[in-house]
């Protein structure tokens, strides 16, 4: 038995039979002599077409399962394909050498991933793997290989030295119960691709690791610590065991509740939502089965670009999401920047206190050209499922207003252009200020809904920073200030007929689900995981007691 | 000849991406466009050169076009690196 400790990837455990990934190694490749070298060019103009047209296919599949910024890296592996320098270097060393053009490859390969290898930037460091990746790909290509899947009959857990990301990509992920790797860093795009996949994996287990494991071992995986056994002893596969059935036992315990009404015993049905942050979190809402989504971060957005994100971006990632989502409520809380969320190319001051400063619909009712490409590609989408708006950060009512004036002219628009949108969608504030809390009753008769986001109506009520862990014991959550707020809230739309949720992170807060659902709160928004627990505690809850 | 210097505000530098895009826009034109930092020099239509630069945050880099079109290929260089760098 031996035992190794690398950096989990992703939290889960998995138990199974080793399968070492021996890759096209560039060592393999033999150099031959050859007269024809037009002959040899054609054949490697050929494949890297075929090349490129994998890369083209591998991107497909890729946008849909990982979406756009994970695809991204194929895109850039075949522009690395058809750079001019790495080309003509194969290119001539096949010419002046008279070789065959793997060889030359192989030779590209390695100059120009040393090159990489050698910059002081992790960053580009990592970018080696990406010239190995599309160097190791033509060289395939040129040997005609067929590409099977590797791995046939019962699921394995891979090793590798490293794991190029179009390999992860391409891997049957039905068969594979976990990834691991002696090398690979937080950079690579293995990582974060088997994290958006749910594949477990384990990076950084060290240079022995490869040398100690068989195809056919039996391995034991724990992502949470970042442990990994290789052959363990009957004690440690016992042990193991146990740990998996504990895991098991509390994922099916949850198992049992999806599929099943969020209600409490004596039949009040709550709203049960779920909070995202991408398109990427989708499977585990549908996975979680909560109800709908309360509280859709758009901001992720613009954070996760260089610069602003265009009205077709944004329409079509509000359009999966509501496709995805079906029937199912969608609300999206327009743009939530500043504070602890900053973009650069916003080019905003610093601020002295930016959590009391310039931030979400106070940077939108300023730049409502920003403002109006988000609504517009909300409300074009809103014909594809079944979308709200939801505005952060309102204070007084004239915010409320303006921000409902621009939604109006925003549809005006989009009528004189001809361009369908549904005209029932909800339009919601978001609660987290405690002014917006005390005027509750003036804020309702303009709403459709409210949401309540705790996280920062604690902050503001309790003047605690959010992100100052000396204030922990000052920041309680649990505060009758707060409690309060959310009662007031609530009693003020009830009495205008509009519907209450909350989306902070009370709301998966399972000791006080029965207070919430004693004060008639109608939705509870949590992140996915949090769903099941929170149903359960909802079915064991009886109001009429 | 036409040039021009800029400082990088991207906090990753001339990573992948941007190189690409970059790559992508001075091919569209007929004039050779140079980057300049330091002694290094790349043709700005060359991906892995242009990463092999090695830009990053707060470098001051210089941009030549020279050839037919030099004005507009500037310009445009010009706009992309202020959207994007």
């Amino acid at each position: 038995m031996k035992r190794f400790k690398g950096k989990g990837a992703y939290g889960a455990l998995a138990l199974g039979k080793a399968f070492v990934l021996d890759k096209t190694d560039d060592t393999k490749v033999r150099r031959v002599r050859i007269d024809d070298t037009h002959k040899e060019l054609r054949r490697l103009e050929k494949a890297r077409g075929a090349a490129l047209a994998e890369l083209d296919e591998i991107y497909e599949k890729a946008l849909l399962e990982v979406g756009q910024t994970g695809a991204q890296i194929f895109e850039i592996h075949k522009m690395m394909l058809e750079d001019e320098d790495y080309y003509s270097a194969i290119e001539n060393t096949v010419k002046i050498q008279m070789v065959n053009a793997e060889y030359a490859v192989s030779v590209a390969s390695k100059s120009f991933s040393s090159m990489f290898e050698n910059m002081d930037d992790s960053y580009m460091q990592a970018r080696a793997s990406d010239i190995i990746d599309i160097s190791n790909r033509l060289i395939s290509c040129l040997m005609n290989k067929e590409k099977t899947d590797i791995i046939q009959g019962e699921p394995v857990i891979i090793c590798a030295r490293d794991l190029a990301p179009s390999e992860t990509v391409t891997l049957d992920k039905s068969n594979i119960r976990g990834f691991l790797t002696s090398c690979g860093s937080v950079n690579s795009h293995t990582s974060i691709l088997a994290r958006n996949m749910g594949i477990p994996a384990i990076i950084g287990l060290g240079e022995d690791f490869l040398s100690s494991v068989k195809s056919g071992d039996t391995v034991t995986i724990n992502g949470y610590t970042g442990e990994v056994t290789v052959c363990p002893d009957e004690n440690e596969l016992d042990n193991f065991k146990m740990l998996i059935k504990k895991d098991e036992e509390k994922k099916s315990l949850l198992e049992a509740l999806r599929g099943k009404e969020s209600a409490t015993i004596d039949g009040k049905a709550v709203k049960l939502y779920a909070n995202i942050g991408g398109v990427n979190d989708l499977g585990a809402v549908l996975y979680n089965d909560a109800d709908g989504i309360g509280l859709f971060r758009s901001e992720f957005i613009y954070l996760e670009k260089d610069t602003y994100p265009t009205e077709q971006e944004q329409f079509e990632i509000y359009k999966r999401v509501a496709e995805s989502m079906g029937k199912r409520t969608v609300i999206i809380r327009t743009l939530d920047i500043g504070a602890d969320k900053q973009v650069e190319y916003f080019g905003l001051e610093r601020e002295e206190n930016p959590a009391l400063g310039y931030r979400a619909i106070r940077i939108c009712l300023d730049r409502p050209k920003l403002f109006k490409t988000q609504l517009r590609a909300i409300f074009r989408a809103s014909v594809f499922g079944n979308l709200s708006i939801m505005f952060p950060m309102i204070a007084s009512v004239w915010e409320a207003k303006a921000a409902l004036s621009i939604c109006d002219e925003v549809k005006a628009e989009l009528q004189s252009e001809g361009i369908i949108y549904a005209r029932d969608i909800e339009i919601g504030i978001m609660i987290e200020t405690p002014a917006a809390a005390i005027i509750s009753d003036e804020l309702a008769p303009l709403v459709d809904f409210f949401s309540i986001g705790t996280n920062d109506l604690t902050q503001y009520t309790l003047a605690c920073d959010r992100q100052n862990p000396l204030l922990e014991k000052y920041a309680a959550p649990h505060h009758k200030s707060i409690l309060r707020l959310i009662d007031y809230t609530v009693k003020s739309a009830h009495k205008h007929g509009k519907w209450v949720g909350i989306c902070g992170e009370l709301a998966s807060d399972t000791t006080l689900t029965e207070e919430f659902l004693k004060m008639g709160v109608d939705e509870l928004s949590v992140s996915p995981s949090y769903v099941l627990p929170v149903r359960k505690a909802i079915r064991e809850i009886d109001l009429s007691k | 000849m036409i040039s021009f210097t800029y400082t990088i505000k991207d906090k990753l530098g001339i990573h992948a991406r941007p190189a690409g895009m970059l790559a992508k826009v001075a091919k569209e034109y007929e004039s050779k466009i140079y980057i300049e930092k330091n002694e290094k020099k790349a043709d700005a239509t060359k991906l892995i050169a242009l990463m092999g630069m090695g830009i990053k945050q707060g470098d001051l880099i210089t941009v030549t076009a020279d050839g037919l079109d030099e004005y507009e290929a500037s310009e445009a260089i010009k706009g992309f690196l202020k959207e994007n760098l």
